[in-house]
């Protein structure tokens, strides 16, 4: 019990026991077929693996969200960016651009990441140098990132044929699916740097307060730039593994409402929007829900339109648990309770 | 004397906002007119009245929550929600007098109901606001995946009531767009309410403070912009006199847009309604330029970030000006 209530304490806790609750619910009502795994030519298949292959885009988008929450910031052009990867890396690999570069997949996938880190700056140049507020600041890219994915792509739906690009998404290592290692790479990656080196610790004390921060000696504009940044790329690894997925770019419909999915998975990991305190496993733990709840809502053959519906009943659920008054409201309802009960007894 | 000072210059700032947006309208105007021989005429300007009246609507609406420092993304569903709705119970043979005033009303609550939580449980209006806007998404899709016709009478007729004059079209829901406006214009500079909605944007602890219902206005302003948005929706289905689940996906970024280019700054307190419409005309000059020129749509996309961007830097610019008086004089009267 202890220990329970010493685990109760890490922000991850409580996501991590409702992501399981989900998995649990969903294999008593399939009766077990949920959780099946079955090995097919050294391959794992199954309702979990595809939760994790699927969920693969949205625990990138999280990882990068999750810093830029942490300073007090929201970045809600990711959808757009990873629009905009995703037509670079097919443009190079079909050759339509930059011919130089042989249509060559590693090309590709650098100049799309660096496409990502570009915008991802743009949009931190705007925040930390210009000041304008983080939500309007992305909004410029948001709107303006398809039209330029679509100026890139010349406005068709661009589609490419190499296995190589293919095994961004589709491809096994050790019977895992590949994404899944990508994510374990950038999040260790981000963990070591927030963790490991005194950047975490600049990070949440700009989302506490930026003020104090800056007269503490903290650079804090270098640590936005450097938040939008990483963000930008994390979008761009997303939009790799989406246009992969669906062997192309599509720049209307690439990565739509995927900053809004990405923002909810880290307000589920329980890091406020205000800034301060993160977590990134917590947010991890986030995007998971999201991608169960879409998963069992396809598994119990329900109609995909009602997705929508029951994530916002969740995610407001969810909400509510983490509001302090909301909690204070229930405590003062039930403690207004027991002073009668005991008083009857008594 | 000082305080006279600060008044007229606070008033002034205000006032650039606005000038600079509506110069900026009729620049564009005139660029088109320019560019394109047909481009001016009274009918290209009652066009951007027809076509963007709904958004205009919705714009307002959403100026009121952002005026207090709050942000609504729920506008869009809510439309599309009222379009479907409406189309589904005008098929099944409610009279139309009955379901506008229950849709406007959906939309009223709706809207209520995420003020409440926002207001009550200290959520973020972000995220309760995506909430609803999932919500009502996925409504619209339980209710018809396809796009309903509405066959109503009285929709057609106001449909295709206009009035005409010297060649140009005025359909009769840019009326209903326009007592909007006036309303909320009057709303918001002569009402208890209307004041207390920039105390509240201005610094909310202050307004407390004076004793200003706080809680309360901010659940209403929330009522305000799901009912104009209910209302968009109604103006929305006499334009299409059709509902589709799918439609209007992305507008609440159009309708915030609009409103940060027509002077709205998006952390509460200053913006008219007035600079909100005149904003959405910008952008209806610029799909209409862009249409003109044969280019594909993406790039009215395109063009309209850029000058949402350019305005934001202006914005930027003028408010680091004003601070930095702001700092010089208090400078100065220390030392004095």
């Amino acid at each position: 019990m202890e220990k329970i209530k010493k685990l109760s304490k890490y922000q991850g806790f409580w996501p991590t026991v409702i992501f399981i609750a989900i998995l649990l619910i969903n294999g008593i009502i399939s009766g077990g077929t949920f959780f099946d795994i079955k090995i097919v030519d050294a391959h794992l298949y199954g309702r979990l693996i595809d939760i994790l292959r699927n969920g693969s885009k949205l625990m990138l988008l999280a990882t990068g969200m999750t810093f830029v929450l942490a300073t007090g910031g929201t970045d809600i052009s990711v959808g757009s960016v990873m629009a905009i990867s995703g037509a670079i890396a097919c443009s190079i690999v079909d050759g339509r651009i930059l011919p130089g570069a042989g249509q060559s997949v590693q090309a590709a996938i650098l100049l799309a990441i660096l496409g990502g880190v570009v915008c991802g700056a743009w949009n931190g140049f705007l925040v930390s140098k210009v000041k304008i507020q983080p939500i309007v600041a992305t909004m410029i890219l948001m709107v303006a990132g398809r039209g330029i994915a679509q100026l890139i792509t010349d406005g068709k739906i661009v589609t490419v044929n190499s296995d190589a690009y293919y095994f961004i998404n589709g491809g096994y290592i050790l019977g895992l699916p590949f994404p899944l290692f990508i994510v374990l790479f950038a999040v260790a990656l981000a963990i070591l740097f927030t963790k490991k080196t005194a950047f975490g610790l600049f990070l949440e004390s700009t989302g506490c307060n930026p003020v104090a921060s800056h007269f503490a000696g903290i650079n804090v504009n270098r640590v936005k730039w450097l938040v939008y940044t990483f963000c930008g790329a994390m979008a761009a690894v997303a939009g790799l593994i989406e246009s992969a997925g669906i062997k192309g770019a599509d720049c209307n419909n690439a990565g739509l409402f995927m900053e809004l999915d990405a923002i909810l998975a880290v307000a589920i990991g329980g890091t406020s929007l205000n800034g301060g305190r993160f977590s990134v496993p917590a947010s991890l733990a986030g995007a998971l829900i999201i991608q169960s709840i879409t998963t069992s809502v396809y598994a119990m053959g329900v109609a995909p339109e009602i997705t929508s519906v029951v994530k916002a009943v969740i995610v407001i659920c969810i909400c509510l648990f983490q509001s302090v008054e909301f909690k204070e409201k229930m405590r003062k309802r039930f403690s207004a309770h027991k002073p009668e009960r005991m008083a009857k007894t008594a | 004397m000082s305080e006279q000072v600060k008044s007229q210059k606070k008033f002034h700032i205000k006032n650039i906002s606005l000038l600079v947006t509506s110069l900026l309208f009729i620049g564009l105007f005139s660029v088109g007119a320019a560019a394109y021989p047909k481009f001016l005429s009274l009918s290209t300007f009652c066009n951007l009245l027809n076509d963007g009246s709904y958004l205009i609507i919705a714009s307002i609406g959403i100026t009121f929550v952002l005026l207090t420092g709050g942000i609504d993304i729920s506008i869009s569903s809510t439309i599309a929600f009222t379009c479907v709705f409406s189309a589904f119970l005008l098929r099944t043979g409610v009279p139309a007098g009955v379901v506008i005033p229950l849709v406007l009303l959906i939309g009223l609550l709706f809207g209520a109901l995420m003020g409440f939580m926002i207001n009550a449980y200290r959520l973020q209006p972000f995220i309760v606001t995506l909430a609803g806007q999932f919500f009502m998404r996925g409504l619209c899709a339980v209710i018809s995946t396809e796009s309903i016709p509405i066959t109503d009478d009285f929709y057609k007729k106001m449909a295709l009531t206009k009035l005409s004059f010297l060649g140009a079209k005025i359909y009769f829901y840019v009326f209903i767009a326009a007592a909007v406006l006036i309303a909320a214009m009057f709303t918001l500079k002569f009402t208890r309410f209307g004041r207390t909605v920039y105390a509240v944007g201005g610094n909310e602890q202050s307004a407390s403070l004076m004793g200003l219902p706080v809680g309360r206005t901010k659940v209403t302003v929330y009522a305000i912009s799901g009912f104009c948005a209910a209302l968009a929706g109604v103006v929305f289905s006499f334009y299409t006199l059709a509902g589709y689940s799918l439609q209007n996906v992305g507008m609440e970024m159009d309708a915030i847009s609009s409103a940060v280019i027509g002077g709205t700054l998006l952390t509460g307190g200053v913006g008219t309604v007035i600079g909100t419409t005149v904003g959405v005309m910008i952008q209806g000059v610029i799909q209409t330029i862009v249409t003109y020129q044969n280019l594909n749509t993406w790039w009215t996309k395109v063009f309209s970030a850029a000058l949402l961007c350019l305005f934001i830097v202006i914005q930027r610019m003028l408010a680091g000006r004003s601070e930095k008086r702001k700092d010089i004089r208090g400078k100065v009267e220390k030392a004095a």
